[in-house]
């Protein structure tokens, strides 16, 4: 897993609640083995027309979002489904964290296994940067995961409503520590044989 | 302080808890299928990793596979046979055993493992999937997980889990005639939104919960993740026991005493305390229809669609707007009477024996609408054996439904069955997402005997009228 420090980077706005999985990624790209070609089929209902060209109007496809790391989006972001494809999907396309006022627990959980941060933050905060996005595309947004901020470096006060540039976010500490250093669960659950055997054991399982 | 049923079950099966991390959870049965497992199969290939307990492993094909009847596997699209294929390359290598499409028993995952016995009380399930949460319906803690945590699983039979809170959803009265499970969950969630559970865990209680069958307690705990909880929890009782009693791998012998004595010590406790309670009087509902894109936005057969202006919050306005768009529905209209061009009964969550004698019952001597395409899936072979044993397929047939193989079929249209763009679709399904159903599908989920009704009809219709 990438390791997760800071960033900083443009931030592209979905402003849309209750994003379900089967928008992130349709099932029709479920079919894969692998993890590969999960990029392609991001938001394929939204962003491609129906004979399959990119649709103009779609946020993505617009030149000024080009490169955005940050996804911005309404709440609920990531109900539905399981598929971790969905994250793949996005962090395959290039983004490396998702700020949204909440987020499906199963979909939350899966990015933090990608490296891909998700970042809850209150709704009002959310909406004011959406509108900010939506107005200066060129915007930098910063996070520091070690210091668990979201910052607008350089922008002091603005017209649309944000009244302070930095917000803190929460995180599970031991999720935290394993974003930093890009550690999975799965090392830390084979260091536990003796305890799992001694369960089985027990419980003459 | 008394515990509540999930903190019991959490409680019995947190083999390490190291400060500041998650929890280490052990689990009792890991279900598996072909479309979230190939990737964690290829991590522990990567690892050169065995699978752990390949004893508490079961794996089926369902998502993929296609449905109609005779479909040769040679006839399959090429990416479905794909993955069937790497499901039993994968079972065979790590020696997990399969309920492949081939053999007597196969089926939805989570109709199957009921259907065998492997769900029982007090255990802990996963599955990569998010109906999972319909195996609470015994008293297990089910949740879906992701491909990665498919993978520890796996490899250690244990998953790292933060601990979720516990809500408790208290259904009061008694269900009228025509009023189902399906339309007590579409309630819930209409009432507490898509998102109203995230971070929690659902415990179903109260006299209508009591009074309900396995399958219709199925149905519900099946949505709790539409309802944003992590699980969902139905206390077991006699109704659970007998339908567990003698199934393949339910306890035996002088171990089904005990196994049954332990079960009835999982109910929460008279002075447990839940974190979030709900209410809701049973009698007071109608069957239930959803008119939007999220399975919360759904209202009951005698109401009408919601007007963009009465509702408060901004994004709840334009999270309407966009689904009305979607859908082709207009404010403030009746839902009642609204047009349906394909009626799907199956899923996981209506799929099973009960559901389809149910639907049967409203099919028998009608007719389907001349405009209506209506499929019925069974949602394992057993289903269907019992279904054709019953002569209910022919029931289905003579009224112009199709009936088909088992699996998730229309569900999610992963496979060739697909909804096609703008098509209305009266569906037993969980999930009314843009595009769910087929691309351009517009999802209306009801309860089966609504949609039985609306086959019929050729529009939606209050099934309460031509009980
Ligand atoms: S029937 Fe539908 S919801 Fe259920 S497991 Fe299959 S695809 Fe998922």
């Amino acid at each position: 897993m990438q390791p997760f420090t800071t960033l900083t980077s443009t931030a592209l706005p979905l402003r849309t609640e209750n994003v379900d999985t089967d928008q992130i990624i349709p099932a029709r790209y479920l079919t894969a083995v692998t993890q590969e070609g999960m990029g392609d089929g991001l938001f394929s209902w939204w962003r491609y027309s129906r004979d399959g060209s990119p649709n103009p109007d779609f946020v993505l496809n617009q030149p000024q979002y080009q490169g955005s790391e940050i996804l911005v989006a309404g709440r609920n972001f990531g109900i539905g489904s399981s598929r971790e494809h969905a994250v793949w999907a996005l962090t395959q396309y290039g983004f490396r964290a998702v700020i949204s006022p909440a987020f499906a627990d199963i979909f939350y959980n899966n990015s933090l296994k990608n490296g891909l941060l998700p970042i809850r933050l209150p709704e009002d905060t959310v909406r004011s940067l959406l509108d900010l996005v939506e107005e200066a595309p060129k915007t930098s947004i910063c996070i520091d995961l070690q210091k668990q901020t979201v910052t607008l470096p350089g922008l002091a006060d603005s017209a649309s409503g944000i009244t302070e540039t930095s917000w803190s976010f929460d995180i599970d500490p031991f999720r935290k520590q394993c974003l930093l250093r890009g550690l999975d669960d799965l090392g830390y659950l084979l260091d536990k044989e003796d305890q799992i055997s001694a369960f089985e054991a027990a419980a003459s399982l | 302080m008394g515990k509540t049923l999930f903190e019991k079950i959490w409680d019995a099966h947190v083999i390490a808890q190291d400060e500041g991390a998650p929890a280490v959870l052990y689990i009792d049965a890991h279900l598996v299928h072909e479309v979230t497992s190939p990737q964690a199969f290829a991590t522990l290939r990567e690892r050169g990793l065995p699978v752990r307990r390949p004893d508490k492993t079961y794996a089926t094909m369902d998502h993929a596979i296609p449905t109609r009847i005779g479909a040769l596997e040679v006839d399959w699209p090429d990416d479905a046979a794909t993955q069937v294929r790497a499901l039993r390359q994968n079972c065979a290598e790590f020696d997990v055993p399969l309920y492949d499409i081939e053999g007597e028993i196969q089926g939805i995952v989570h109709v199957i493992g009921p259907e065998l016995g492997v769900t029982q009380p007090g255990m802990t399930i996963v599955c990569g999937d998010s109906h999972t949460s319909t195996h609470g319906a015994f008293g297990a803690l089910a949740f879906g997980i992701g491909t990665s945590e498919v993978g520890h699983v796996l490899a250690t039979q244990c998953l790292m889990q933060s601990k979720p809170k516990t809500f408790a959803i208290n259904v009061e009265g008694d269900l009228g005639t025509g009023v189902t499970a399906k339309d007590i969950i579409l309630a819930i969630i209409a009432k507490n939104g898509a998102g109203g559970g995230v971070g929690h865990v659902f415990e179903y209680r109260g006299p209508a919960i009591r009074a309900l069958d396995m399958a219709s307690r199925m149905t519900i705990c099946n949505m709790s993740i539409e309802g944003g909880a992590r699980a969902g929890l139905i206390a077991p009782d006699e109704t659970t026991f007998s339908y567990i009693k003698g199934r393949t791998f339910a306890p035996k012998g002088d171990q089904w005493e005990k196994a049954v004595s332990h079960w009835r010590t999982l109910t929460t406790d008279e002075d447990a305390v839940f974190d979030r309670e709900l209410t809701l009087d049973a009698s007071a509902l109608a069957p239930m229809v959803t008119y939007g894109t999220n399975p919360g936005q759904g209202v009951s057969i005698n109401g009408r669609v919601p007007r963009a202006q009465d509702l408060e919050d901004p994004a709840e306005r334009r999270s309407l707007q966009n689904a009305l768009d979607y859908m082709g529905l207009t404010e403030g209209q009746p839902i009642e009477g609204q047009h349906v061009d394909i009626v799907f009964i199956g899923s996981c969550t209506n799929s099973r024996i009960e559901d389809l004698r149910a639907a049967a019952a409203i099919a028998k001597g009608r007719r389907v609408s001349d405009h209506v395409e209506a499929l019925v899936v069974p949602g394992s072979k057993a289903v269907k054996a019992q279904a054709e044993a019953e002569g209910l397929d022919r029931i289905f047939s003579e009224a112009g439904f199709e009936w088909r193989g088992a699996g998730c079929s229309m569900c999610l249209a992963m496979n060739d069955d697909k909804a096609g763009e703008g098509k209305y679709v009266a569906s037993t399904s969980n999930r009314n997402f843009m595009g769910r159903q087929g691309p351009g599908s517009r999802s209306l989920l009801m309860s089966p005997i609504m949609a039985a009704a609306a086959a019929v009809n050729g529009r939606v219709t209050d099934v309460r009228e031509i009980l």
